[in-house]
């Protein structure tokens, strides 16, 4: 069943039942001599449709798609649309933020993320908290492991939904609204804290580069300490919840506190201007330290009720 | 204590009503919060009292306009969704 214009869809004829009699008018090739042609398989109608008004023109068989010279101008229409739509979306989004901002959190690899996972759980070991920077921009999260990134608190929230969802199923509590109410919840806790920090920030004049997304990202790395907390909750009950809340409190605020000290406290080689900022670097400790303190109460607000 | 976005909304305008309420000659420089009282230092950073006066005094010159608009279309979901 070889025919010679057949030799392009060779890969795609398949054994399939073929179809009934009352077709055969549609699905009759009628520019090649053999009758057997509608057993051939499932693509062989549509390149047969095109195949007589081929033969009718006189073109070769193997260009089936262009030949139309409608199709052809309507397809190229189509595809100059979808880049006219695809460039007014990325103008609008590019005026409420910056996309290459956002990319620089997203650029991470494996190590990065092991090795950030492993401070999160266990900082006490870490000796070099610094962002390192390179000509005034700071290194992306691949280089530089103290770097924050947005894709860790972004899978560790919707892990945590996830979690939520199991966890509320297993004591036969679950339904699809919860789910819902879980995520806005949690999403909404974010929000105030972020607001919380710009605000404190602001009125402080804390000349930080703590841009929002690096608040949303210390904010988001919560979310590891609550999974790891939800998960022992479930797997050795209360006692375990209890022990795993109070291990990853210390590490979080501990991790917190280190993190943001380098950017939000003066450093040591101070500038020339020593008076009358005698509150200021301790009202900015207040602020390190108040954000730390708030992360064990949240996590113990957001997951005590997913663990009975 | 279950929150939705929406409750988040509605929380942000209530406060955002509230600020938008301080007058400032009736009110503000009563108490020594007007923008008139506020000595610009300059070379020197501005305590927390200036900045916030000038929060305050920002919040009301932008979200005056908007505000009403905001809490129009709060009132009529209120009535009509509870």
């Amino acid at each position: 069943m070889d025919l010679p214009h057949q030799g392009f869809r060779a890969t795609k004829q398949r054994a399939r039942a073929a179809p009934s009699a009352g077709d055969a008018v549609l699905f009759d090739d009628t520019s090649s001599a053999a009758p057997g042609m509608n057993s051939q398989g499932f693509y062989t109608p549509a390149y047969n449709m095109a195949g007589p008004s081929n033969d009718l023109q006189g073109a070769p068989g193997v260009n089936n798609l262009f030949a139309d010279p409608m199709a052809s101008a309507a397809m190229m229409y189509g595809s100059s649309l979808a880049n006219q739509g695809k460039d007014i979306v990325n103008k609008e989004i590019n005026r409420f933020m910056s996309v290459n901002k956002l990319k620089y959190f997203f650029a991470v690899d494996t190590r990065y993320v092991l090795k950030k996972l492993m401070i999160l759980m266990f900082p006490y070991t870490h000796q070099d908290w610094e962002v390192r920077y390179h000509r005034d921009t700071p290194l992306t999260p691949r280089q530089d492991v103290n770097a924050p990134d947005l894709y860790i608190p972004t899978m560790a929230f919707i892990t945590y939904i996830l979690l939520a969802g199991m966890a509320l199923g297993i004591q036969k509590r679950f339904s699809p609204e919860v789910l819902g109410l879980c995520a806005s919840t949690a999403l909404v806790w974010i929000i105030i804290e972020v607001l919380v920090m710009l605000l404190s920030l602001y009125l402080l004049t804390v000349h930080s580069d703590l841009s929002t997304f690096d608040l949303i990202a210390y904010s988001g790395y919560k979310y590891v300490g609550m999974i790891f907390t939800v998960m022992c909750g479930l797997m050795f009950g209360s006692d375990g919840y209890y022990v795993a809340l109070a291990w990853s409190s210390c590490a979080l605020m501990f991790f917190i506190v280190r993190s943001l000290k380098m950017k939000i406290l003066p450093s040591i080689s101070s500038d020339s201007m020593g008076m009358g900022s005698n509150s200021k670097p301790q009202l900015r400790l207040y602020i390190t330290v108040a954000t730390a303190v708030f992360q064990p109460i949240i996590i113990y607000w957001l997951t005590s009720h997913l663990v009975r | 204590m279950a929150f939705t976005l929406y409750s988040l909304i509605q929380a942000a305008l209530l406060c955002i009503n509230a600020v938008a309420v301080l007058h400032e000659e009736r009110f503000l420089s009563k108490i020594g919060w007007g923008v008139d009282q506020s000595v610009g230092g300059f070379g020197d950073e501005p305590g927390i009292k200036v900045q916030l006066m000038n929060l305050i005094r920002s919040v009301r010159t932008v979200m005056r306009v908007p505000l009403i608009g905001v809490n129009s279309v709060c009132i009529v979901l209120l009535l009509l969704f509870g």
